[in-house]
Order: structure tokens, then sequence, then C-alpha cells
């Protein structure tokens, strides 16, 4: 099996500039020392709420957003970021399905146009041959080829959904992020959008990166799982040994949550630098001393992984 | 689906039913009026309103609603090439601020805000002064001092647009910068834009016969609604005529422009758009 994505001690912070006048900075850390290897065909779901830094992760690893630390490689090659040319071609390859399809599909084009400029940018099909590729992957994602003609305000959020995932598929790209793709649709629409990335990925052979807060969601598609909270990686493992024997304390509560036991506590998002110990001290229900100074660091075997003194 | 909205609009449908005639008008002018708009006719001179004269006749006894009728070919000229002078460099310099943002942003918009400070009306005069008063330079001179606006309203526009879901993922399938800009960026942030130039238009039109009625604009025997007025407040207290008709031109023009600009404004409302479709 070929390594498609590996990520290894990403980190990325912003800074927040409190006045035009102030020189004092505030830092955030909004990823800090993510690191996972993905293989050919496979998806890895990460898991965490709202400000766990989820979605800076997706920027860096589509080569939106320059890291501040760390490596991304893609199929082996580390990216220079100068190197536009470059930079071009490999981001073709990593193609991302957002959240909102009402705000990830340009409102004055057609469906037609929305597809159809990626392949004619980068010249993968002939000009006739488009339309007819247009129709073709339009299918892939179970839409009939009526569609065609449509704004994005004229359809539906699963249909806009399955016309963002026609987008991104249309560069035929090695590995898909998924940005929490189905958070913002109907449950009965969920269950349809995520059949067809189970489809993508047993059909077409894809790799994913698969984001979502929702413990559930992330079961159905992943092979594994990484546990993310105020940027740092919690827990990670093989899906079934995370969904049977959760370790981390946050983990279980997720899973708690996700069946409707402990409501969701309020968290304030994102690390600050001058936090020391564990990033989830503060809510934990197992807390110890320790945790309050000692920094845990992520340990276990390949399958298992927990960043807990508990262990 | 827009042109039904726009015609269901009543400020807007106002605006069209003044504008449309006067553009009529404007390109029909020979087969509008019989009459030359420049030739005098001494022995007509000042005669009121008549069957054959609707609008009278000025000091040289030309046919006032001749005059009238020609002279909108000048207004509307104005009006549209300066303001598509304005547009296109208010584009410009909005996009490239609020795309590329940062430093070359801070610059330019300072230079705006420079610009903003002249008193516009003599800044014109000053340029038509030294330049000669010809309609090019009126229309460049116009232009060139009103693109500060629709700067910053592009400007203020994309800096919304540009962090869009769609931006970045054209962004993701490696389209180049200025393809994102022109093709995904500009097309939505046009909307005020189009409302601030049929406003702008109004504006150009009465720049113009204000310079036109100082003298520095468009120079006789050409006419245009600003000169025709220059000449009839000589002759105010014998003929009303002469002052009425181009005034009641260029007031109809202005508010038909600014009725036009209002609609469109309603129509390109986004919470009235999503509501209506």
């Amino acid at each position: 099996m070929g390594e498609v994505l590996s990520v290894s001690g990403l980190k990325k912070t912003y800074e927040l500039k409190k006045t035009i006048f102030s020189y004092r900075k505030d830092k955030i850390i909004a990823v800090d020392g993510v690191s996972f290897v993905l293989h050919k065909g496979k998806t890895i779901g990460i898991v965490g709420e709202s400000g766990s830094g989820k979605s800076t992760l997706a920027r860096c690893i589509l080569f939106l957003e320059r890291p501040d630390g760390g490596e991304i490689r893609f199929t082996g090659q580390v990216i220079d970021y100068g190197e536009r040319e470059l930079l071009r071609s490999i981001r073709k390859k990593i193609q991302i399905i957002f959240q909102d399809p009402y705000s990830s599909l340009n409102p004055r084009k057609k469906v037609f146009e929305i597809i159809s400029e990626p392949l004619l940018f980068h010249k993968t099909v002939e000009k006739g041959a488009v339309k007819d590729r247009v129709f073709e992957i339009l299918k892939t994602v179970g839409l009939g080829g009526e569609f065609i003609d449509k704004y994005p305000h004229e359809m539906s959020g699963g249909q806009r959904q399955r016309v963002a995932i026609g987008r991104a598929l249309s560069t035929d790209p090695t590995l898909l992020v998924a940005d929490e793709p189905v958070s913002s649709l109907d449950v009965s629409i969920q269950a349809q959008i995520i059949n067809l990335f189970l489809d993508i990925k047993e059909n077409m052979g894809k790799s994913m990166v698969f984001i979502s807060h929702d413990l559930s969601v992330v079961r159905f598609v992943s092979d594994e799982i990484i546990v993310m909270y105020r940027g740092k990686v919690l827990e990670k493992g093989n899906k079934e040994s995370v969904f049977r024997n959760p370790l981390h304390p946050y983990t279980k509560m997720l899973l708690n949550s996700s069946l409707g036991g402990i409501p969701k506590i309020q968290i304030e998002p994102i690390g600050n630098e001058k936090d020391r110990g564990c990033v989830y001290k503060d809510h934990c229900s197992e807390r110890t001393g320790r945790c309050m100074d000692e920094p845990p660091v992520l340990f276990g075997d390949g399958d298992h992984r927990v960043a807990c003194i508990k262990y | 689906m827009l042109y039904k909205r726009l015609f269901k609009n009543q400020l807007a449908l106002t605006g069209l039913i003044i504008l449309v005639p006067m553009f009529f008008c404007a390109i029909f002018a020979p087969f509008i009026t019989k009459h030359n708009p420049v030739e005098p006719n001494l022995k007509e001179i000042l005669m009121p309103p008549s069957l054959s004269h609707p609008f009278g006749t000025d000091m040289l006894g030309r046919d006032v609603f001749a005059r009238v009728v020609y002279g909108s070919r000048i207004s509307l000229l104005v009006g549209f090439v300066s303001v598509g002078i304005a547009i296109l460099i208010g584009i410009a310099i909005g996009a490239v601020s609020g795309y590329f943002g940062g430093i070359v942003d801070e610059i330019i918009m300072r230079f705006v805000d420079l610009m903003m400070c002249f008193p516009t009306f003599f800044l014109i005069l000053t340029v038509i002064a030294l330049l000669e008063p010809s309609i090019w330079n009126i229309m460049v001179v116009i232009g060139a001092t009103n693109w500060m606006g629709i700067a910053r309203l592009v400007r203020a526009e994309i800096l919304g647009i540009k962090n869009k879901e769609f931006v970045m993922a054209a962004r993701a399938l490696g389209l180049s910068e200025l393809r994102i800009l022109i093709k995904h960026v500009l097309p939505n942030a046009m909307s005020p834009v189009y409302v601030v130039a049929t406003l702008g238009i109004g504006g150009a039109i009465l720049t113009e016969s204000a310079l036109s009625f100082l003298g520095i604009g468009i120079q006789p025997p050409t006419p245009s609604w600003g000169n025709i007025l220059t000449q009839a407040k000589d002759n105010i207290e014998v003929a009303w005529w002469l002052s009425l008709y181009p005034g009641l031109a260029i007031f109809l023009t202005v508010i038909g422009y600014n009725l036009l600009g209002e609609g469109l404004r309603d129509l390109f409302d986004p919470r009235r758009y999503y509501r209506l479709s």
C-alpha cells in the first residue's frame, strides 16, 4: 500500500493583534504537533469539536496555509511553497469538500460551469469531450443530466453537496479532504451523502481525510480515527479499537454524548502558549494533580495511541 | 427572471419609463425633428412655443426642441463614457486593493483618501481651464475624479467574498489567482457597482451641464443642455421657454437615473433576492 499523505509534527499558530497600536501579540495555537500517515484507499477520520483545529489542519493539508512547523509529504514528496507551478499541480490532486454547500459553490455559475471549469483549465479532457465527462461526473455523484443548467440556489442542500463532491472529483484527485461534509444537512440526506462517500472510497479507491465533530458519522467511513482537542491529538488508532475501547476521558465523553448521554459542555477554543499541562485538564472528569503541569505525550502501539498520563 | 422582477419594481420601472424615450430621442434625433439645431434663422428670433416650434426658438432663431433633442446625445454620451471610465478605474483599483490586501491595500486606500480630499468640482474646473474644453477632455476628467467611491465599494465587497469557501475551493482546484479574481470574485462583487454607476450617470450629467453653463464645457454652437441654459439666462425676462425646457430635460434625466438606481438597489438586495426566488 502506497503512502498518500504523511503529516509529521504539524504546527500552525496564528498571531492575534489586539489593536493596530499595540505591539503585544497573542499567539493562538491552532494545530500543535499533529502526525499521521494515510495510505492509499484508506480513510482517516478526524474528530473534535469546533475550535479544535480540524479545519486549520484541512487547510494545511491542501497547502492553502503554510504550517509553522512540521512537515507534510504528499505521495512522498515534500512541497516547496515557493514553487507556484508545482504547488498548483499538486493542489489539483488534493481536493476539498466543505461543510456548507451554500457558500462553497459560486452563486453565479451553473452546475455545468462549476464542474467543467477545472476540466478546461487543466486540460484534463479534450474540449469536445467535456460535456460527456461532466455528465459522467454528475452520474457518479447521483445527479441526472437535467442538473447541468441549474444554479446553486435552485437546488437543495443535498443536491448542492453532491455538486461540490462532483467538482472535487473532476480533477481526479488522489486525496479527498472532507471538512464536515454532512453537518449542515438533514439527517436523512446525511445518510445518502455518507453512502456516496463510501461509494467513492470503495469503487474509486480514493484516499480520504474525513473531518467531523460527529463520531457516528466518522464511524461509517473511516479506517482510522484521530481525536483532536485544542489542536492536539488526544487519541489515535484503529476505528474498531477506539470505538470498543476508548482510552482518553475526552473520547469517552464524546462517545457518550453521541449516544445522547452527557450534554455537550461549553469549551473555550484553541490553546494559548502560556498553558501548561494537559489541554483537557479543565474539563476532565478523571483529572489528577499531575494533569495540571505535566503535558502528556502520545504513546502506545501502532494501532491505538493515547495522550493521557493515566496510562 | 431578473427582467420580470425589474418590471415589477415601481421605482425601476418609473426610471425606465423616463429614460427609454430619452434614449429613443437621442438615437433617432434627425427623425424626431426636422429643424437643424445649429443653423441660425434670423427671421424667427425668440418665438414663443407654437406648433412649428413646440419649445420656441432662441435668440438666433434656432429651434429649442431640436437643440434639446440633439443635446440629449451629448448628455447621454458624457454620462455613460465618464461613468464607464470611473468604473474601469474603480474596479481595477478596488479589486487589487481588496484581493491582495496587506501593504498594497494600505497604500491604495490612503491614496483614495487623498483623492477624496480634493474638492472635485474645482479640480475639474482647473483641469479643463488648463486643457482645451472638448467633450473628450470633459468625459475623461469627470471619470478620473469619480472612481474613488466605486473603488471603495468594490474593495469592501471583495473583502467579504475572498474568504468564502467557493474561492478557497477554486484555489484548491489549482486555478490561477488572476482567474479566481476575475471569474469567481469580481462577478459576485458587481451588483452594488451597477447601482452606484446608475446613480453616477445622473451626477455626471449634472456636472457636464454645470461645466457647459460656466462656458468651459461643450462649446457652442454644439447644443448641450448646459450651454442652452447659459444663453437662456441672458433672455430669461423675455423668453421663459429657453430656460424651462432644457432645465426640465436635465431634471427628468437625472431623476430617471436616480429612480432606476434606487430600483436596482432593491433588486440586488440579497435578502429580497432569496425571498423572491
